[in-house]
């Protein structure tokens, strides 16, 4: 006996600030127009994506000591872009990446639970944390954490934003003119939360939403963040986009549920992914050779080496051979703002591999970086590459993708347009939304009610 | 065709009745985020302004920044912002960072409600600064888009902000590029000195709430003084009075309607701004008499949405234009324009 196909989850990344993002192609659009994220939202929900996903910066990134200029720079604000865009969109559900360690609970819940309601139960919230002193010091409270405690306050500060998502049951409002009574409970809203890193108590003034709480993402590899993500998070967005890779990491994620009373359907892994089309293999590959160089000029492989080597390389020549003297093994300086930088976790070990590739092979700097950073996931014709997306999903390495087109807005078009309708011939993606907030979208079942569950959970 | 509407936030349980209780069972509650509120509003509108409101207190100036910023993108050109004191203790425990003394704010005399009241503004003024200086960080042009060069923006153009006041520090730049106004208002509801004071020295828009023609000149004539010690003569700064309004085809109909709503909520109705029950030729009349006393336009409150803002635009609305004293149809896709501000260059602009 078969089991039935999985269904699979697909969502559209708005093209963020690295190199992935290609701005110097002449179909490249603003990154800031509103136009830009209608036309993204649009074709997502036309091809009747899950959601889409908004990351976020709080500081613009810095290379040398300078502003770093060779990627796109700047984003705008993101619960101010979703809120628009739940205008110009009716069921695709809307992602905010929002960090814990520069905001208070009680004002990202009112702001959470604002847009599930202008959304009618679409908002969801990623949520990240960070630790840097350098984002800081754009923020009041200027702090950082101890990188051991951001994860703490990260657990905290979710906990103390469910609490004031259930602090309205639901169904309070009764607005009864004959009676002249608005409210049947008039403690809806009351609440009361001390931990080490919040103590606030009152009432939190925003009625229960569709979804009850926005569904919550989390994004982060780490153990910790595994951990974080089995005990409270709906959809992990990670990045193991090859098959081994994220079939391991899926069992892993999926292992630690049990421990967290929680069922294998409660959690899904959607990693992000990129991906090339083209009419023929060979075209496809072309093509994204092409982008690959497009994405690694000669100065950001030499940008991009610095961020390993954590040294100043640019009397280097691109098209040389890499540097004969070592990473400076100190505490990496050299970048910052930038979270991939934190992935060389043994730069030394890192670069002797580096090394040797680029003996074997004959590469140059850029040719080595081309090869050993961000390559797309999908390459092939629409149907190898709707194969190879189901492939993936029917064996657990992930239930979906978040896919990240690397022209703004465009980038996603001949997708929605090619490859879609082949995996709704397959039987494994939705001809149509069946439900209307996002929690319907992604199979997770509907939430208890508010103050029932949080009285359940202590 | 009215230039703005303003949306009101609370980042707290409105209604209070203290600091235990938010509010009786009979009594609206619950609140949805401004900011969000005007985004959502912004695809579906395409002239008129849109100004939420912030609370200053327990927000931060980086975020408000771009979100103002944002919501200018969203609706091209048409972002304000009204900002908010708060020194209610019991919005101050649903942040946990600081605590304010169970006072009541109308108690001026007392030394201790001014020096909180001094403190409030004195951070309101902090952070208007930052939230201005951020959207002037990116200069136009920033975004160069170079291919040439490889360069996407002209870093000689993004600015560290660096404000350092005893209420927090911000570096800077925004994340956010220079908004399409490049400054969006910023406007503040003002009752007292400090609030004048700070009109004056940062806003583009105060509401005052004068009783009648004579209060208006006086409110007027302080925030003027206020402009003119802070060397800001030459700016233009509106101040529009508050208004309460309800409206009806004759007199005793409306004061008739108000008494209704007075006897359902068992209590007369009160508010920081004169309450006016009329006609909307009426109201006309009036709103004449108070712009003679140096107002340059109102901020009406519908007494009940559901009627009044209907009576504004139906009523009031064509007969100022009878009368002369109002557009007949939007002369800008900008609120800046609709306000007759031009658009400024950033203050971070060298050539």
């Amino acid at each position: 006996m078969t089991k039935p196909a999985k269904q699979i989850h697909l969502a559209a990344h708005f093209p963020g600030v690295n190199n992935t993002t290609v701005w110097s192609d002449r179909r490249s659009g603003s990154q800031i127009d509103f136009s830009s994220f209608v036309h993204l939202a649009k074709t997502a929900e036309r091809a009747k994506f899950d959601f889409l996903f908004l990351a976020e910066g709080l500081r613009l990134r810095e290379q040398n000591g300078q502003i770093y200029d060779l990627d796109v720079v700047g984003r705008p604000d993101t619960f101010t872009v979703l809120a628009a865009l739940a205008a110009v969109t009716d069921r695709l559900g809307l992602a905010g990446t929002i960090n814990s360690t520069f905001n208070e609970p009680y004002e990202v819940a009112r702001q959470f639970a604002s847009l599930d309601h202008l959304s009618g139960g679409r908002a969801a919230w990623n949520v990240v944390t960070s630790w840097d002193a350098f984002t800081g010091e754009n923020f009041r409270r200027g702090g950082f954490l101890p990188q051991e405690a951001r994860y703490e306050r990260a657990r905290a500060f979710l906990q103390t934003a469910t609490e004031l998502f259930d602090s309205w049951r639901g169904g309070e409002i009764v607005a009864d003119k004959q009676a002249g009574v608005f409210l049947a409970d008039d403690d809806a809203g009351r609440f009361a939360h001390a931990d080490a890193y919040f103590d606030i108590q009152g009432w939190f003034n925003v009625p229960r939403s569709p979804q009850g709480r926005p569904v919550i993402f989390q994004a982060g590899d780490s153990d910790e963040g595994r951990e974080f993500a089995a005990a409270s998070a709906d959809a992990i967005f990670s990045r193991h986009a090859t098959l081994e890779a994220g079939q391991a990491f899926y069992a892993d994620v999926k292992g630690r549920l049990a421990r967290h009373g929680r069922t294998r359907d409660q959690l899904l892994i959607l990693p992000a992914a990129t991906f090339v089309l083209g009419d023929t293999e060979a075209q496809a590959r072309e093509n994204a050779h092409e982008i690959r160089r497009q994405q690694v000029s000669g100065q950001t492989a030499i940008k991009l080496l610095e961020q390993l080597w954590n040294r100043d390389l640019s009397g280097y020549d691109p098209d040389g051979p890499l540097p004969e003297i070592d990473p400076d093994p100190a505490e990496n300086t050299i970048a910052r703002g930038r979270a991939s930088v934190r992935m060389h976790r043994d730069p030394m070990a890192t670069a002797a591999q580096w090394r040797a590739r680029a003996q074997a092979q004959g590469l140059s700097i850029r040719e080595l970086i081309i090869e050993v950073t961000g390559r797309q996931s999908f390459i092939g014709t629409p149907g190898t590459v709707a194969e190879t997306i189901n492939r993936f999903v029917q064996a657990d390495a992930s239930d979906g993708f978040i896919l990240v087109p690397h022209i703004t807005p465009g980038g996603l078009d001949e997708f929605a347009a090619e490859v879609v309708p082949l995996l709704q011939e397959r039987g494994v993606f939705r001809t149509d939304y069946e439900g209307r907030t996002l929690r319907e979208h992604l199979g997770l079942a509907p939430l208890a009610d508010g103050s029932s569950a949080a009285r359940a959970a202590s | 065709m009215l230039d703005f509407v303003t949306i009101e936030d609370s980042l707290g349980g409105p209604a209070s009745r203290g600091p235990e209780r938010p509010g009786p069972a009979d009594q609206v509650r619950g609140r949805l985020d401004a900011v969000l509120i005007a985004a959502r509003a912004a695809p579906l509108t395409t002239h008129i302004g849109l100004v939420p409101t912030a609370v200053v207190t327990h927000t931060e100036p980086f975020h408000i920044s771009k979100a103002i910023a944002t919501l200018d993108f969203v609706s091209t050109g048409r972002a304000g912002l009204r900002v908010q004191v708060s020194g209610r203790p019991q919005e101050a425990a649903h942040f946990g960072r600081r605590a304010f003394p169970h006072v009541r704010l109308e108690d001026r005399a007392d030394p201790v409600v001014q020096e909180l009241v001094a403190g409030l503004f004195a951070e309101a003024a902090d952070y208007i600064e930052v939230v201005r200086r951020l959207w002037d960080s990116w200069e136009d042009g920033a975004e160069i888009r170079d291919v040439a060069t490889g360069r996407f923006v002209d870093r000689a153009k993004l600015h560290y902000i660096d404000f350092a006041g005893d209420y927090f520090a911000v570096k800077g730049p925004s994340i956010t590029p220079r908004p399409p106004q490049g400054q969006p208002i910023v406007s503040a509801l003002a009752h007292h000195a400090a609030a004048y004071q700070m009109v004056a020295r940062s806003a583009d828009v105060g509401y005052v709430t004068p009783r009648d023609a004579g209060d208006a000149r006086s409110a007027v004539a302080e925030i003027r003084a206020g402009q003119r010690a802070a060397g800001r003569a030459a700016e233009t700064v509106h101040i529009f009075g508050d208004l309460v309004v309800f409206l009806a085809g004759t007199a005793a109909a409306a004061a008739d309607r108000k008494a209704r709503l007075d006897e359902l909520a068992g209590r007369e109705l009160t508010s920081d701004a004169a309450v006016f029950t009329g006609t909307p030729a009426q109201l006309a009349d009036l709103l004449q008499d108070w712009q003679a006393g140096g107002l340059s336009g109102f901020r009406l409150r519908p007494g009940a949405i559901s009627h009044d803002l209907d009576a504004i635009t139906a009523g009031l609305v064509p007969e100022l234009q009878r009368r002369g004293a109002f557009r007949k149809a939007y002369e800008s896709g900008t609120l800046r324009g609709l306000l007759g501000l031009a658009r400024p260059a950033s203050r971070y602009a060298t050539a």
